[in-house]
């Protein structure tokens, strides 16, 4: 049967044209049966054009047949043309009908396929670059703290940034809330936003959150008003909410809201204002990137301070000051109030500070932000004096590590120093107990990577003495280990401080991760991924049935794991783009079973079909890439040029997916992309320097003779903006020329290149100074944002 | 490795060069299919640790431009599944999976045979589909749609205005892989 069925199969193909069907069907079974075998025969009726040919029709349909493809495809073409052209009794359409159900179902199938892999490649990209850019943060505040550490305290450049690191005074919240009072503050005639009366009641929330909705702005005298309220209850709110659900009510549970104002009105709208009756539970993110962020916190302290047993706030990664500098709630805020922004800030950031961290349901369901770790224990978060942790991102105490009979210079345990790897690849290090953690702990860029103690391995040591002396400083590292330390005194007591933050921030960055396990978050920088292990035992430990948490973003609003022992929920819709996921939220009885409802915020009110609404996400998804890739021109052109010693032009596709990877360090399968961000390849070659000029996405609006300074600009945007703000400690909004000078030098040393004093200076002058000499800080990063060129909506 | 050049050992010798770069190209092709493979498999592979939930197989191997039927996919996660972990490695899929692409196991369904297809379901030759009746073909017959792919096939493809399925259109449009 072997190889003249193969040359049969080409005969059929040719007679497959023209040829009468039923001569098809009889050369069809000749050749494909030899025999026919016992046939049951079923009753039928009906009139049939060819009743001669009908019985070899029934052999098709009822013999089992183990054909190829196309010959399959043969005898259903030959089917459907009968079925189709004459009028069959019904038992025949009926099997041809399941033929042609057969095929679209699996056709469509596929189809649905196509469309969730582009999905899912679109949300890697999101999810990628969003990580990478917390990273990114993350490791600039470690660099300012290295500096704070290990540079004289007389050094211009530490005053910069030192006040950042000012510890949380707690003992003059007298002389605060002075500083605090709205009492002064007058609220003009003109004034046509919501007047609020104080203590606050549920008609005056709803007024605010009508007023939010037709788009008005509070007055600045009632914001501090709110927050001053807020501020002196949740003093005297533990570390841990405990919440029992009464036998008929139902309590609702949010996550992530990020200032999306319509996700949060669009629960409302669905599931009612908090009251008495109706509790809630909001864990964490309320701010940063949405446009809303500070009416979002205003109606939740609102409803905070008028049903305080009723409704719980949870403290997440983002209700950070120094989070906020670089995701955009800082500037909503001083956007939004010129006069007044600075105090709201600085009120906002103790309030930060106070909120609760976890919330219990009925001793056997927690709600935290982030999640665990092997080490978390509620025990140790109850009593924590958790206002002192103003920020997560670095511990109260800027105290050097313990060193205990240091152990010479170790290699740095396989790992590399170099760049962080992108989201897919995670270390699979051992379990860290504290003491080992002494003993080999490799310095990581992350929140994991504490004051930089005599463990250094030595091509370290060389780099920071690099960056030293480039940021133009000039003590040596040796001497300043020694006159830095702090008191050993308590040994004891910063190992504690140290192992309560730890805690924290564990509960306010961890990942899940499907492996066993407890390792460090290197992708986002802190708290750690955690595995279903872990998750066994802090429930058990607990005697807690299950974990909710927020933190990451999941197409359908929520998420099962750990053998649905966590729970993922997440409430911003359309958080990557229009279209990109809903969001939803959770409504639990006293059986403590979550029952889900998801939404999409739409600013149209037509729904987007599933092909639309991909399209959509993946068109932002890919400029935001090509954003990337247009920023890392020059080393993306280095990386190639690797690949290409003889200077042709031209890379295979193989070299150049891992070059742009190598670059990027993005974890993205760039294969799978090529075909979107590539337009032509020649024989599976790359013309990479058309490639790159293909890739313009700007033109500098500005002269500016050094280029190089212009892309280090548009790569560290972020960096850039973020020490800017630093640096504008009365949040003016504008630095001195003097201080824009220190803000580079700060940025390059950092960023571990040079820039020179001409280029910063050519950068200055293109630039129009106000007269007193200061620089716009938004103008300025307003000069030098990415426009896309090649706009297409 | 399946080499498709047969040219005899003479034939062979004297279009050396040919058959070197065709044996080349067989080697590259063999590389290329795995790249893609391994590309696609990753774009699931959540931990990082080359295993993939095995619900995802079905739209890695679609997406691979393959047109398995649901018994086909049954089978073939049989054979690559070792246990019953609920997860397969790239180990297993790999070579099940190149095995599939170099011998196009599963080809795509012809345009004309497509459009056939719905005219078979279209009895009255209209031109077009009622959702109701291309539910009842689609959740009785065959291997069924369950209510929700029902409810997301209607929504893609019935026509906004009046709410019919325009099958021909439909084929044209749908049929683009822009990355295959």
């Amino acid at each position: 049967m072997g190889c003249g069925m193969g040359k049969s199969e080409l005969q059929l193909k040719k007679c497959d044209r023209g040829a009468p069907f039923i001569k098809m069907i009889r050369n069809a079974l000749f050749l494909y049966y030899n025999t026919l075998t016992s046939v049951s025969f079923m009753s039928f009726s009906g009139s049939i054009s060819a009743p001669g040919n009908f019985n070899l029709f029934y052999h098709i349909f009822l013999l089992k047949l183990e054909l190829q493809s196309e010959c399959e495809n043969t005898l259903n073409r030959c089917l459907f043309t009968f079925a189709i052209s004459t009028k069959m009794s019904s038992t025949l359409f009926t099997s041809s009908a399941i033929r042609a159900a057969l095929l679209i179902q699996r056709w469509y199938r596929q189809y649905v396929a196509r469309l969730e892999m582009r999905r899912r490649c679109t949300w890697n990209i999101f999810q990628s670059i969003e990580y990478a850019g917390e990273q990114d943060q993350i490791k600039l505040y470690n660099f300012f703290g290295f500096l704070m550490d290990h540079f004289t305290p007389a050094s211009s450049e530490r005053n910069l940034i030192s006040h950042i690191f000012r510890e949380n005074e707690i003992c003059r919240d007298i002389e605060w809330e002075r500083y605090f009072c709205y009492k002064s503050i007058e609220v003009p005639e003109s004034y046509t936003g919501p007047h609020l009366t104080f203590p606050m009641t549920f008609c005056g929330v709803s007024k605010l959150v009508e007023a939010f909705k037709h788009k008005q702005q509070l007055h600045a005298r009632y914001v501090l008003q709110i927050l001053g309220e807020t501020w002196r209850l949740l003093r005297i709110l533990p570390n841990i909410n405990y919440v029992s659900v009464c036998h008929n009510q139902e309590i609702t549970i949010c996550g992530d809201l990020h200032g999306h104002l319509e996700d949060l009105l669009l629960i409302f709208y669905k599931n009612g204002l908090p009251s008495s009756e109706k509790p809630y539970v909001f864990n964490g993110d309320f701010v940063d990137r949405g446009k809303n962020s500070l009416e979002i916190l205003l109606i939740l302290f609102g409803f905070l301070l008028v049903y305080p047993n009723d409704v719980h706030l949870n403290r997440g990664n983002h209700e950070d000051h120094i989070v906020n500098l670089r995701y955009g709630f800082t500037k909503e805020v001083l956007g939004k109030y010129r006069v007044h922004g600075k105090k709201i800030l600085k009120l906002l950031q103790k309030i930060f500070s106070w909120l609760p961290l976890a919330t219990v349901i009925d001793h056997k369901v927690l709600i935290v932000h982030g999640g665990i770790s092997d080490m978390t224990d509620l025990n140790v978060i109850e009593r924590v004096d958790r206002h002192r942790y103003v920020s997560a991102l670095r511990p109260t105490k800027m105290s050097q590590q313990v060193v205990n009979g240091s152990k010479s210079q170790n290699s740095r345990n396989g790992e590399a120093g170099g760049p962080v790897e992108g989201r897919r690849r995670v270390y699979s290090l051992t379990h860290h107990s504290p003491a080992s953690a002494q003993r080999h702990n490799p310095p990581r860029r992350s929140l994991h990577n504490l004051p930089i103690s005599n463990q250094l391995s030595w091509s370290l040591e060389d780099e920071l003495k690099r960056r030293r002396r480039l940021a133009g400083f000039d003590q040596s590292y040796g001497e300043m280990n020694k006159s830095e330390s702090d008191s050993d005194s308590e040994p004891a007591g910063t190992e504690t401080d140290e192992q309560e933050w730890k805690q924290i921030v564990d509960l306010l960055w961890s990942d899940p991760m499907p492996q066993n396990g407890c390792i460090p978050n290197e992708v986002r920088g802190g708290g750690c991924y955690w595995g279903p292990d872990i998750t066994e035992e802090v429930l058990e430990r607990h005697n807690l049935q299950l974990l909710i948490r927020s933190h990451e973003c999941k197409q359908d609003g929520y998420e099962f794991c750990h053998n649905r022992r966590v729970l993922t929920i997440f409430s911003a819709s359309n958080y990557y783009e229009v279209g990109s996921n809903r969001g939803a939220y959770i409504r639990m009885g006293p059986d403590l079973v979550p029952h889900f409802i998801q939404y999409q915020a739409s600013r149209t009110s037509r729904e987007l079909t599933l092909t639309q609404s991909v399209g959509w996400t993946e068109r932002s998804a890919l400029r935001a890439l090509r954003e990337q890739l247009f920023v890392h021109k020059s080393d993306l052109i280095s990386a190639f040029q690797e690949f290409d010693p003889n200077n042709t032009g031209m890379i295979s596709l193989r070299h150049w997916a891992s070059a742009t990877e190598t670059v990027l360090n993005l974890g993205l399968p760039w294969r799978v992309l090529r075909p979107q961000l590539v337009n032509s390849t020649k024989y599976g070659m790359v013309d990479y320097q058309q490639w790159i000029r293909e890739l313009s996405i700007t033109e500098p609006k500005l002269e500016i003779s050094d280029t190089s300074i212009l892309e280090t600009m548009y790569k560290n945007h972020s960096n850039l903006e973020t020490i800017f703000r630093i640096i504008d400690t009365d949040h003016s909004g504008s630095i001195s020329f003097e201080e824009f000078r220190q803000t580079w030098k700060l940025l390059s040393s950092h960023l571990k290149t040079e820039i020179s004093d001409e280029a910063i200076a050519d950068l200055a002058q293109s630039i129009d100074f106000n007269k007193d000499g200061s620089i716009d800080i938004n103008e300025f990063m307003e000069a030098f944002r990415l426009v896309d060129l090649s706009a297409h909506t | 490795m399946n080499h498709t050049d047969k040219t005899p050992v003479v034939a062979r010798r004297r279009d050396n060069n040919m058959a070197e770069s065709n044996n080349q190209s067989a080697e590259t092709k063999l590389s290329e299919v795995q790249k893609r493979i391994k590309a696609a498999f990753e774009t699931f592979d959540n931990a990082a640790n080359n295993t993939v939930d095995v619900r995802e197989i079905g739209t890695i191997i679609y997406s691979l431009g393959c047109f398995p039927s649901q018994a086909d996919l049954h089978d073939f996660i049989a054979e690559v599944e070792e246990d019953h972990s609920g997860y397969i490695h790239l180990d297993s899929f790999l070579p099940a999976m190149t095995k599939v692409l170099l011998e196009h196991k599963f080809p795509p369904i012809p345009k004309d045979l497509l459009l056939q297809a719905f005219e078979v379901l279209d009895k009255d030759n209209k031109g077009y589909l009622e959702p109701e009746e291309l539910t009842k073909y689609m959740t009785q017959e065959g291997e069924p749609f369950t209510q929700e792919e029902m409810d997301e096939m209607l929504t893609a493809l019935a026509d906004h205005e009046r709410n019919v399925v325009y099958y021909k259109d439909l084929i044209s449009q749908l049929a683009i892989d822009p990355d295959m």
